[in-house]
């Protein structure tokens, strides 16, 4: 540990800070995190939020401050979320998007294009069987599907891509 | 253009189309809340009230750019302003039907598939507008709200084009909320009283374009389904955009606001 820089052990530390609706998942994985900047004791990090209205943010934003304010360097943290870049469902790391299987969440597709029909694959048995229950879930950026081949009800992120 | 350097008239200007933005997406969003629990089957619940979360996401987004603009906090922008301060359309403050939420509710399904898939359309012209907005924090807002308006807009036509051609009684009521709303839509295609320095700002497209690309997209749809397409739609009861508005909009702010009134302090 000894040899972390400051900003590692920010990034480390940032691992543990889960998103509230899918304990799983980091908001590393999940691609939030744009930056971090280190000035002196003064940490500032800049998050960009899935979805706008995200009842989420504040617990976010008081767990960031909670895990990094416990580093013995870190004398000031603050939290700004921003919307540019945007975020986008692809910037969900390959490890973020197994984390989302073990919950029961099928990642977003890859390789999507707005406006096409979407492929996905259930994340207990990995049919491509599935139907589309309703494009809206319990939370604003999942929709609930249903597997034909296990006979699972399961979620699935949905896809948010530029429509550049 | 940016905060600093922006000339008074383009500040007033920019003021106003926020609050337009903001307003309509605001009262819809509250009118959508109503629904809670009311909605045809629990999945189109769990879709509505999603909906309306995003979009009070976005009202709460265009009330944070009037907070930097000097508008005073974004908090009490949102509940503390008198009705006649508010800018949202009239047909988007109009009750959801006769009773109210907590007593009898008699709530009409085919206005509120009409109102939301009418307003989702126009929300989504004038959002593709603003990309090209001169102002860059507006600019990037219109963006990430396009988004999850995609989806939004996607819900209410796949609504609308089943019910208008479902059953005759089906077709009965949706034509009946169609014609219903056509008395008022005109509110939400206008830019108001500021509309000419709104546009001279480079801020939006012209009103008129964006009306026409709404009127060219509802004419499309009309005929798809077989509908005879009325024409330009009507501004009957007043500009909200000049403050103009009905009493159902005192209603609403009423029960928005009880808890911030009673104590702002209240986290929530
Ligand atoms: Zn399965």
């Amino acid at each position: 540990m000894a040899t972390m820089t400051l900003q590692e052990k920010i990034l480390f530390k940032l691992q543990d800070v889960k998103d509230p609706e899918i304990a799983s998942i980091s908001i590393v994985d999940l691609g939030m995190v744009h930056e971090v900047k280190v000035d002196g004791s003064r940490v500032t990090v800049s998050v960009l939020p899935t979805f706008v209205g995200c009842p989420a943010l504040h617990i976010i934003e008081r767990d960031i401050e909670n895990a990094i304010i416990s580093i013995d360097e870190v004398e000031d943290v603050k939290v700004d979320f921003v919307y540019t870049p945007q975020w986008t469902s692809d910037r969900i790391s390959p490890e973020g998007r197994e984390r989302l299987k073990e919950f029961g969440i099928a990642p977003p597709p890859l390789d999507h294009v707005m406006g096409e029909p979407w492929s996905i694959e259930c994340p207990y048995c990995g049919s491509p069987y599935v139907t589309m229950e309703n494009i809206f879930g319990p939370t604003a950026c999942r929709c609930i599907l249903y597997c034909k081949s296990c006979k699972n009800p399961f979620e699935a992120m949905k896809p948010v891509l530029n429509l550049d | 253009m940016n905060k600093e350097t922006m000339k008074p008239e383009e500040r007033q200007a920019l003021v106003e189309l926020l609050y337009q933005l903001a307003d309509d997406d605001f009262i819809l969003s509250f009118r959508g809340s109503e629904w809670l629990g009311l909605a045809p089957h629990i999945e189109e619940d769990v879709a509505f009230s999603s909906i309306n979360q995003d979009m009070m996401g976005h009202a709460s987004m265009y009330f944070r750019l009037l907070e930097e603009l000097g508008e005073g906090d974004s908090d009490s922008i949102a509940h503390l302003r008198k009705p006649e301060q508010f800018r949202n359309a009239i047909i988007l403050e109009e009750v959801n039907g006769p009773g109210t939420y907590l007593e009898k509710p008699d709530y009409d399904w085919a206005f509120a598939v009409v109102r939301n898939y009418f307003y989702a359309v126009a929300k989504q012209i004038r959002l593709e507008s603003l990309r090209i907005c001169s102002y860059e924090p507006l600019r990037e807002a219109a963006k990430k709200i396009l988004m999850e308006q995609y989806y939004h807009l996607m819900h209410w036509e796949l609504w609308f084009k089943q019910l208008v051609t479902s059953t005759d009684e089906a077709k009965k009521r949706m034509t009946d909320a169609i014609q219903k709303v056509w008395k008022d839509f005109g509110g939400v295609l206008t830019l108001g009283p500021y509309y000419a320095d709104i546009v001279k700002a480079n801020l939006i497209e012209d009103e008129a374009l964006l009306k026409k690309r709404w009127m060219n997209k509802m004419e499309a749809v009309f005929k798809e389904v077989g509908l005879d397409f009325p024409g330009a739609p009507r501004m009957e009861r007043g500009n909200g955009r000049k403050g103009e508005h009905t009493s159902d909009l005192e209603g609403a702010l009423s029960t928005l606001s009880e808890v911030y009134r009673a104590n702002p302090a209240a986290g929530w």
